[in-house]
């Protein structure tokens, strides 16, 4: 955007704007020539392929907006006439319900790399921050989305949700109504969640070009963790990166295309397929898979929190489930201040390698524990009865300790293992076979 | 090690997700797998098991069970033609208008209504069935986990309670039903539909004509949408080689 020095174009009409207002120029510097790490694996596809979903998101979204009604009375109505009377409306539709979740599935793998390669360490940790920002706010958007159809799971999982912020002290009943804008989750809160579930996509668009703006100031981070110091450590961004990225989304797309027309409703519940009832509850109300994790996390904490032995309650468990919910992901944000480490990479630090990996499956394993009964019996250890809650209680623990125990401790006691001069140096290691795994 | 504890997490993942809904609910669960001619990336509808499954629906279903998301024009999908369709809404009288007087009047129905509902609104249908209100179908092999197979194995499910179970007055005790009580009584007997093109004419046949004619009613773009995946697949699969190749070519000469 700035107005420095430019090599002019041959093209005369491309000259022309761009004499005028340097677009071209821009779009060179940032995505033409932009000198990137020559060793990026595959893992470095995803913020492109995350870009592609929320553009497809946005325009299957606009188009659906144009068939749908946010009234109780019509909304299921108008979802089912999309699906049989709009031309390729089940293509657009499923294209979007499906698309969440591949959104959700590229953003998880993204931050993965983040975390595993050390992306979110000096100097992006701002960077780091607008990632986590732009998924709380698709966690919000989906959230919201999954109310429009008004089935069975849209109006009780909005109720559960919408509750949870009851657990506020003094004023969680307040907002909670002011939330649905009546006493409970009706016409008022669907008309609410259908204009901000319009939003808050273009919101996202604003934080993912501040996410973007910073990265093209720091520069990628790659798999070795260490900057480039020479030409020879980077390639142009176009064709290098453009091609790779190119191939990678196709293949996303194609996994993507699987669900959509051979198994559609696989990643959603069947009870969405009845229109909202007030009066009828699901026998078990489950939220979409992407927010299974932290669901469990919420009903994990089953206790007050006080002191022992007395009436003393400080936090209820209602609230500690809330809390803990939120703190997951605020810890995500935090984490280049509690992991102090001057390594990035994972390649060459063991331990935390482990740790992560250990937290990775922890966050599998919650996901699993959050689709399934809470208190649900297991099996017997003696006279014990081990049951779901349990298991997410120790898995959750692990969660909170390897953001507020683990990495702080690692900070600076692991010993990092030898390292590369540079990227090049690097990468011939790995073409003469020395390769580390990663 | 990492690239393939990686797979294996993705693997597992992949598998687990879908089940992550399934194990719900309480009580003996028997579904009944049912080998159905659209299963599978390549299935389609068998027509004639469709135009019978209509037939069931109409002549029993329909009595207590609306399918209002399904219009009589649709039926054209299944293999009738125009006029037969124009005859098949005829039976039906819907109410219509109010007219330039302002009268409201009943007319023969046309192939652009929906299937006409048992029942006014769905306090009149809950009422005149014990307070159970009949489902709609529309949505129902959608609706629930399982499917057609879900379809299938309650309408064959209805067994005698086991030792034990007391059952209310005007319930019945089917293994498929979630808690295994269900309002419903046995819909389908032996004999109970007359089928004109030989197939038997038995009680399994009749559900599972009609677990096919729901499950047309709830995706009656299946064949539509598959048809178009394989060829979307095939298309990015070529795409997917060639930009792969595209890309080994420029990066050739990076070191």
């Amino acid at each position: 955007m700035s107005a420095g020095p430019r090599t002019p174009f041959q093209n005369p009409v491309v000259e022309w704007v761009d004499s005028r207002l340097p677009v071209f120029t821009l779009l060179n510097k940032e995505y033409g020539v932009f000198p990137t790490p020559k060793n990026f694996n595959y893992f470095w596809n995803f913020g492109a392929i995350a870009m592609f979903m929320l553009v497809t998101m946005i325009v299957t979204g606009i188009t659906l907006a144009m068939h749908y009604a946010a009234d109780t009375t019509v909304a299921f109505d108008k979802v089912e006439r999309v699906m049989r009377d709009v031309n390729y409306g089940w293509l657009i539709r499923y294209i979007h319900m499906n698309g969440a979740s591949f959104f959700f599935i590229a953003v998880f793998v993204h931050i993965f790399r983040g975390m595993y390669y050390g992306s979110y360490k000096t100097p992006r940790e701002l960077l780091w921050i607008f990632g986590v920002i732009i998924f709380l706010l698709m966690m919000a958007t989906a959230f919201m989305g999954y109310v429009l159809p008004w089935g069975q799971m849209s109006f009780w999982g909005a109720t559960v949700i919408t509750n949870l912020f009851s657990a506020i002290p003094v004023v969680g009943t307040s907002i909670v109504e002011w939330l649905w804008g009546g006493f409970s989750v009706d016409n008022p809160t669907l008309n609410r969640f259908f204009a901000l579930h319009y939003l808050l996509p273009f919101v996202i668009v604003g934080v993912v070009f501040l996410h973007i703006w910073a990265l093209h100031v720091t520069g990628s981070n790659n798999p070795s963790g260490i900057e480039p110091k020479t030409e020879k450590d980077t390639l142009p961004f176009h064709p290098y990166y453009t091609m790779k990225d190119s191939f990678g989304l196709v293949v996303f797309v194609a996994i993507y295309s699987v669900f959509i027309f051979f198994m559609p409703n696989a990643l959603g519940h069947p009870d969405n397929y009845t229109p909202a009832n007030p009066m009828v509850t699901p026998a078990h109300i489950v939220p979409e898979w992407y927010f299974l994790p932290f669901y469990a996390i919420l009903r994990a904490v089953n206790f007050d929190i006080g002191i022992p032995f007395t009436d003393i309650v400080f936090i209820e468990a209602k609230l500690g489930g809330v809390i803990a919910m939120f703190g997951s992901i605020i810890l995500v944000a935090l984490m280049p201040f509690l992991d102090k480490h001057p390594v990035r990479s994972a390649r060459y630090r063991p331990k935390f390698r482990i740790a992560l990996i250990l937290y990775v499956l922890s966050v599998f394993a919650l996901g699993k524990i959050g689709g399934m009964p809470a208190d649900a019996p297991l099996f017997h250890i003696g006279s014990f009865l081990l049951t779901t809650t349990h298991i997410a209680q120790l898995l959750t623990l692990y969660y909170f300790a390897f953001f507020l125990a683990i990495l702080p401790w690692l900070s600076t006691r692991e010993k990092a293992l030898p390292m590369p001069d540079s990227i090049h140096d690097s990468v011939l290691a790995c073409k003469s076979g020395k390769c580390c795994d990663a | 090690m990492f690239k393939k504890m990686m797979l294996t997490t993705a693997a597992v993942m992949a598998i687990s997700v879908p089940q992550a809904h399934a194990a719900e609910g309480t009580g003996v669960h028997e579904i009944v797998d049912v080998p159905f001619s659209f299963e599978g990336p390549f299935g389609t509808y068998d027509k004639a098991s469709l135009q019978r499954g209509l037939q069931v629906y109409r002549q029993v279903c329909a009595a207590c069970h609306s399918l209002k998301r399904v219009a009589y024009r649709n039926l054209e999908d299944i293999g009738y033609s125009a006029e037969q369709v124009k005859t098949i809404a005829g039976e039906v009288t819907v109410m219509d208008g109010p007219n330039d007087e302002g009268e409201m009047f009943e007319r023969p129905g046309r192939p652009a209504d929906h299937f006409k509902s048992p029942f006014a609104n769905d306090k009149a249908a809950a009422s005149a069935n014990g307070g159970a209100l009949p489902p709609d179908l529309s949505l129902i092999t959608k609706a629930r986990h399982g499917g057609a197979d879900y379809v299938y194995s309650l309408l064959t499910g209805y067994a005698e309670a086991p030792e034990g179970v007391v059952l209310a007055e005007g319930k019945h005790y089917n293994k498929a039903m979630d808690g295994n009580v269900i309002a419903m009584a046995p819909p389908l007997s032996d004999g109970l539909v007359t089928y004109e093109d030989g197939t038997p004419q038995v009680a399994t046949q009749y559900a599972k004509d009609v677990a096919t004619f729901l499950t047309w009613a709830a995706e009656p773009e299946m064949e539509q949408r598959k048809k178009m995946g394989v060829k979307v697949l095939i298309f990015l699969s070529i795409f997917a080689v060639m930009m792969y190749a595209v890309k080994r070519q420029i990066w050739k000469n990076v070191h």
